[in-house]
């Protein structure tokens, strides 16, 4: 016992094997991925309540907070989801993507710890500048409209420290590598987080270079930053930090498949190709925010909004295939053959994990994907342009795509990571489903609503005090009423997640730790099976995902045409 | 053996691809394609693109050439703050000032003819979002946007305010008229 407890304090850390799951987790990366997720829950709880003062007011019929106290609920709810709820948990994801899943220790802990700091005091700078109500700018701050110089530092002070967080990632793959772990190539997973860290870079840069000059500019060093260049970059870190969140999510749905039916991916050639092109292409999106921009040319518009040619649609649309399809291949190998959906009705839908990851598959296609290239035509989003639809987008991409991802996953780390039973087994069942029906209905009578024109950000849709008052149509106000009625819904679903997670952490029963060693043990390399050689390009071995993707396919192409109809009937524009 | 570990065949990039993924990838990518020239072939035959014509300007320059064509074309003021009701000769130059918290002034538009529209911020970013249409374009301070727009309906228009720009966001509505 002395003998082993010496040579714990000699190697500084050690590696314990969880019985669950027979991952491996180093102590400093199992504490930081600890503190980075339940930082994360925290402002998911902050934003979800939040999100009470929204919707409530935004419903006509109770339009509940006064104007200046709903533009700063606002502000707060957009920054405290978008920026410090998924990114707090993507440090926590990318750790476990390099340390846990390659096996190693984390490289650099006490930077690690550095760069949590920086992103906490960071977030809870922002936070405290914009309750104080003096910097209700919205998420975007656009200049010249100016909030205090501590918003923009404590944003840059979070910025530094999640892209301190991604060089912590890179040089665990280093150690990893080096310390010779696994054989071969990272595992797909890992490189779909390589793929969401490179664009973490990116993003975090674009994102320094527009906010310190406009911090310099709310104390007064420099005269002026020209808006039309600030709304360009901001959108390069904007856009750019919900694509950290699509690569992320999916290399989540990659995992889950993996942890719930041992689903090995159909080809890993496709499946990277498609994150490759992610790295190429994904960035060009911020154009979709400056579709109705002055200033802009044409060309630039198209090329950019379109991904280059769309090729970052493509490789959703692989990933939107080749995630069911590992899935359904690992269940007809169990020997569930019948029919087209037999895999699919066979599936646990009980397991949270796995129900999360699949609602979360369908909404981010069905409502996000599709959602989001109509409104990324370059004409098309004249229609569209800064109503309540482009809200109801990318809830459908962020929230039932990244959160819902995230949150079934947070269900398989209760008992692997955090070693505690989950409380209410019965509650996490339902969840997903809660949760994730209630969003695709709410970001469903938000695109209809946005569609009929309604603004987003806006306070008051009867206009009071207005000389000149505008009557939206009936229909306008049923559908504002339905969002908040499923916005309510939704946050129910979220407030049972936070109860559920919060409660296992503190009153959950504890489990087994497993194995604790001084060293880690490495991948064993995998030999090439039979299986994995009986399929290729002679089977057609996920027949349902097929049809499922064709189904989407047809969904696609008659949404898409029936924008053109609708925008073929407004006024000339030349 | 699954995408949590690492390719069981170390040279994973020559295993062959499964049909349902090569049909998909070819399916997709034409679907991509017809996408890409489809916002192309608007440019030449559609009817809606929004010129990108763009002038840097400043509040007092723009000011004083909407200024002009109030002082000329002013046909009637309405409500009680006496907003300028202009009417423009077709095919003119016409200028639209976005301002916290108003748009001015109320244009009159003739049905099927074109205009060259002229759009500002005075100061911060503000949203022209034309209601019941539905035409939405971003107005950027700084920014002269000529935007040529030829009404295909008459009536009475809104102009709604849809990027937030402070407190009083909710007033920010214009009207303009087509006859």
């Amino acid at each position: 016992m002395a003998a082993t407890s010496a040579a714990l304090s000699a190697s500084a850390t050690t590696y314990r094997t969880c019985p669950r799951s027979g991952l491996q987790f180093e102590r400093n990366a199992e504490l930081l991925m600890k503190f980075n997720a339940v930082t994360a829950v925290v402002a998911l709880l902050v934003g979800g309540i939040l999100a009470i003062g929204v919707v409530l007011t935004r419903w006509p019929a109770v339009h509940w907070l006064a104007a200046d106290t709903f533009y700063t609920v606002l502000t707060a709810h957009g920054i405290n989801m978008l920026i410090f709820w998924m990114i707090f948990f993507e440090v926590a994801v990318l750790y476990f993507c390099s340390s846990t899943l390659l096996r190693c220790r984390i490289a650099t802990p006490r930077i690690a710890w550095l760069a949590y700091a920086l992103m906490l005091i960071g977030a809870v700078m922002n936070n405290i500048d914009v309750f104080r109500g003096n910097s209700s700018v919205m998420m975007t701050s656009y200049v010249p409209m100016m909030a205090t110089p501590w918003f923009y530092l404590g944003l840059i002070l979070f910025a530094v420290g999640a892209l301190i967080a991604c060089f912590v990632f890179f040089g665990t793959l280093v150690v990893a590598k080096r310390d010779k772990t696994y054989q071969g190539s990272v595992p797909l997973v890992t490189f779909g987080a390589i793929v969401a860290a490179i664009i973490a870079v990116f993003t975090i840069v674009s994102g320094a270079i527009i906010l310190i000059p406009t911090f310099f500019l709310s104390v007064g060093l420099i005269k002026e930053v020209d808006p039309l260049i600030y709304r360009t970059i901001w959108w390069a870190f904007g856009h750019s930090s919900q694509q950290i969140n699509v690569a992320a999510h999916i290399s989540i749905w990659y995992m889950v498949a993996a942890v719930v039916f041992g689903a090995k991916p159909m080809s890993e050639r496709v499946s990277r190709g498609a994150f490759l092109l992610y790295i190429f292409f994904l960035q060009l999106a911020s154009a979709h925010h400056l579709l109705a921009d002055p200033g802009v040319s044409t060309e630039w518009k198209v090329v950019n909004t379109s991904y280059f040619m769309y090729f970052a649609v493509l490789a959703s649309m692989i990933h939107g295939l080749t995630v069911p399809g590992a899935m359904e291949v690992a269940q007809r190998a169990k020997g569930y053959n019948k029919g087209l959906f037999e895999w699919l009705r066979k599936a646990p839908w009980g397991n949270p994990t796995f129900s999360g990851v699949f609602i979360s598959i369908i909404g981010f296609g069905f409502l996000g994907g599709i959602s989001g290239v109509m409104m990324g035509t370059e004409q098309l989003n004249l229609l569209i342009h800064n109503t309540i639809y482009v809200p109801g987008h990318f809830h459908a991409t962020v929230v039932i795509g990244t959160t819902l991802s995230f949150m079934a996953l947070t269900y398989f780390l209760i008992p692997v990571l955090f070693k505690r039973e989950t409380i209410a087994p019965g509650l996490a069942k339902i969840q997903p489903y809660l949760f994730g029906f209630s969003m695709y209905f709410f970001c469903l009578v938000m695109m209809g609503a946005g569609t009929l024109g309604v603004s987003r950000r806006h306070w008051d849709m009867a206009f009071s005090g207005a000389a000149l008052a505008y009557e939206w149509p009936g229909a306008a106000y049923l559908m504002m009423g339905l969002v908040g009625i499923g916005g309510i819904a939704a946050i129910t679903g979220g407030a049972l997640f936070i109860y559920i997670t919060v409660g296992s952490l503190l009153w959950g029963k504890k489990l087994d730790q497993g194995v604790v060693s001084p060293r880690f043990t490495p991948i064993p390399p995998t030999a090439p099976t039979a299986a994995a050689q009986t399929y290729g390009s002679a089977g057609f071995t996920a027949p349902g995902t097929f049809v499922l993707a064709m189904v989407f396919l047809v969904a696609f192409v008659l949404y898409y045409f029936i924008n053109w109809k609708y925008l073929a009937q407004l006024w000339g524009l030349s | 053996m699954s995408a949590i570990l690492p390719p069981a065949e170390r040279l994973w990039w020559k295993h062959p691809l499964d049909r349902v993924e090569a049909v998909w990838i070819a399916i997709a990518f034409a679907w991509c394609m017809v996408m890409f020239l489809m916002m192309v072939f608007w440019h030449v035959y559609g009817k809606q693109n929004l010129s990108t014509e763009t002038y840097k300007t400043t509040p007092d320059k723009f000011a004083a050439k909407a200024q002009a064509m109030v002082d000329k074309y002013t046909v009637r003021t309405e409500t009680d703050e006496k907003i300028p009701v202009v009417h423009p000769p077709v095919g003119s130059d016409i200028y639209l000032t976005a301002r916290l918290w108003a748009w001015r002034p109320i244009l009159e538009l003739e049905k099927d003819k074109t205009y060259k529209l002229h759009l500002t911020s005075m100061d911060y970013n503000h949203g022209f979002s034309l209601q019941p249409t539905n035409i939405n374009i971003q107005v950027v301070p700084g920014y002269e946007h000529v935007v040529k727009i030829t009404p295909n309906q008459s009536g009475q228009f809104s102009i709604v305010c849809n990027e937030y720009c402070g407190i009083n966001h909710h007033t920010m509505v214009g009207r303009l008229y087509v006859k």
